[in-house]
């Protein structure tokens, strides 16, 4: 192929590319504004919506909450994707493509049926909501996702280590822990990281699940129906903008090390959806 | 004695290699073993939970007793209520729609960095999801600002003296849902092209250069059919979440834009009618899953294709 883009081409990618940015570009000008109305014009420039911030409680419950249903989903999401994706690029086994395809199935299911079925047992077995029915409904969600990026890492693994190891003396167990875990942990950190920021993000099954403790983006939710509780908000969506951005990097530096250190080839398309 | 080699048409299965070589380590069980924790838990918590939906939606909810007898009443009404099929037949169009204009805005910029990226085609990918990672209800409500009646585009436009009013048909109605799910599901089109477009063979298009093809023949008699894979992917995996979208609609679709996951949401919460939401919920479902197999199946010879 000729490596000279047609022009019209090219213009068309910074078309699209200047409507992905668009409504984030807002953030950052609707945070700083000073004035309790998103629209434009603008006026000044104002830091008092992040002081806002600083003052609500309800806001760092909720932040609280969403930050413990992180973690705990992220490691809970990881161990079992680290099991299944061991699993798969290890192993061959009776019915493994049905197994992995139905362990991936969250991924193209609508989360409001995700919500409602869980919702659905909790009612029936007569538990009440709380962050724990939440963290069950975001584990099922973000599996899939470390179960493709570790599926990755333990792909591009070169197997003659393994079996260097095994040579050398060392049993399964120990092999798994300081040759293959070392190796893979690039992978596992991208895997925490991406699950952790997908639980952080995810509203609608948390809408259903979540009993009396508030999540952020069920806070924000909340927010919406406020006019004048919205610069709060768009202060808020940049620092979680920001912080997500800066996550995201991470997760990304950790995946290109874990392609080197693993011996694979670092290509631009083994993400996370491949 | 007969020998078995492995061979395309013939892998060795893993319960053979067993029996071939004793002394190895009986994978099979191994990763049987590994891959029941995950396993178990999407049994439990999805599986069951679903096939508990499916059972619900055959009961009858009475004010606050639940009426176990089996019944398909929550069907009927489900499919002969006028609100029900509105809602139904709204979000599978609205989803149609997106889906064909998400996949299509996609293709060009998935072309573009698979044929063009060059060395700088990981940056690419990197600068399509970055916005992604922003929270979806604050991206969905920036939509909102952007299209509203003060907003962004009616700012701009009223500024530049193209407009006299502001526009009123780009917020509250189905064309805002259909633009902020575009937005919203972009890079999920993008990426699965991309694979497929990069894993063409370029010696396949040098071929029909040769042969005479000129550019748009050659797109369209080479790269075209051997990308519809990705694209069958990217259109699967745009359409059956977007049909289950709930807050694009309820926050920018005013009352001509909601979809039938507002409706599950009611019945589940106001409404008080888990069993009429269950059997909203299968309904979606199947329609989703039937609309699915159907353009898999359209597209099979496409698929059969191996790039």
């Amino acid at each position: 192929m000729s490596s000279k883009p047609p022009k019209s081409l090219f213009t068309y990618a910074v078309f699209y590319l200047i409507f992905l940015y668009a409504p984030v570009m807002l953030l950052p000008l609707f945070a700083f504004n000073d004035s309790a109305i998103i629209a434009l014009p603008l006026s000044g420039f104002t830091l008092h919506w992040f002081g806002l911030l600083w003052e609500t409680k309800a806001l760092h419950e909720a932040l609280y909450n969403s930050l413990l249903i992180a973690v705990i989903t992220a490691v809970g999401s990881t161990t079992l994707g680290i099991f299944a994706a061991r699993a798969a690029a290890r192993y061959e086994f009776p019915g493994k493509r049905g197994i992995v395809g139905f362990i991936m199935v969250p991924l193209v299911l609508p989360e409001i049926i995700v919500g409602v079925a869980l919702i659905v047992v909790l009612i029936q077995l007569g538990l009440s909501l709380s962050a724990w029915t939440v963290i069950i409904g975001h584990v099922l969600i973000c599996t899939p996702f470390s179960i493709a990026i570790l599926q990755s890492a333990f792909n591009n693994m070169d197997r003659s280590l393994e079996e260097a190891s095994m040579d050398l003396g060392e049993n399964k167990l120990g092999t798994f822990f300081r040759v293959i875990l070392p190796l893979v942990t690039p992978g596992i950190i991208s895997s925490l990281l991406i699950s952790f920021t997908i639980s952080l993000d995810e509203f609608i099954i948390a809408f259903f699940l979540t009993g009396t403790d508030v999540t952020l983006p069920v806070y924000i939710w909340g927010q919406l129906r406020f006019p004048a509780r919205l610069p709060a908000i768009m202060a808020l969506g940049f620092l979680m903008v920001s912080l997500s951005f800066f996550l995201l990097l991470t997760a990304e530096y950790f995946r290109r090390r874990a392609n080197r250190l693993t011996g694979g080839h670092s290509q631009s398309n083994d993400g996370i959806f491949q | 004695m007969r020998h078995e080699t492995p061979s395309e048409e013939n892998p060795v299965k893993p319960w053979r290699k067993l029996r071939f070589f004793p002394s190895m380590q009986p994978g099979g069980w191994s990763g049987l073993a590994l891959i029941s924790p995950p396993f178990a838990y999407s049994l439990l918590m999805l599986a069951a939970p679903l096939l508990l939906v499916f059972l619900l939606s055959m009961w009858t909810q009475n004010y606050l007793e639940l009426d176990r007898t089996f019944t398909i009443t929550n069907y009927k009404e489900a499919a002969s209520e006028k609100l029900y099929q509105v809602l139904m037949a709204r979000s599978v169009v609205i989803s149609v729609i997106v889906t064909i204009v998400t996949v299509l805005l996609a293709y060009p910029i998935a072309y573009y960095i698979a044929f063009f990226g060059g060395k700088r085609k990981a940056i690419w990918l990197l600068l399509i999801t970055i916005p992604f990672w922003t929270s979806y209800l604050i991206r969905v409500f920036l939509w909102k600002v952007i299209l509203g009646y003060n907003g962004v585009v009616n700012g701009s436009l009223l500024g530049m003296g193209f407009i006299e009013e502001p526009l009123t048909f780009i917020l509250y109605n189905a064309n805002a849902v259909v633009i902020t799910l575009a937005h919203a599901w972009a890079p999920f089109a993008i990426l699965p092209i991309f694979v497929s477009i990069s894993r063409i063979d370029k010696s396949l298009l040098e071929a029909a250069r040769d042969l005479g093809d000129g550019p748009l023949r050659r797109f369209l008699r080479v790269t075209l059919p051997l990308s519809m894979p990705g694209v069958v992917a990217a259109s699967l995996i745009v359409f059956i979440p977007t049909v289950g979208d709930y807050v694009t609609p309820r926050l920018l679709g005013g009352t001509d834009g909601l979809m039938i996951a507002n409706m599950i949401q009611i019945q589940f919460g106001k409404a008080n009618n888990a069993p009429l939401g269950s059997a909203l919920a299968v309904s979606a479902m199947v329609i989703v899953a039937s609309i699915s197999i159907v353009f898999v199946l359209l597209n099979r010879r496409f698929l059969k294709v191996k790039g």
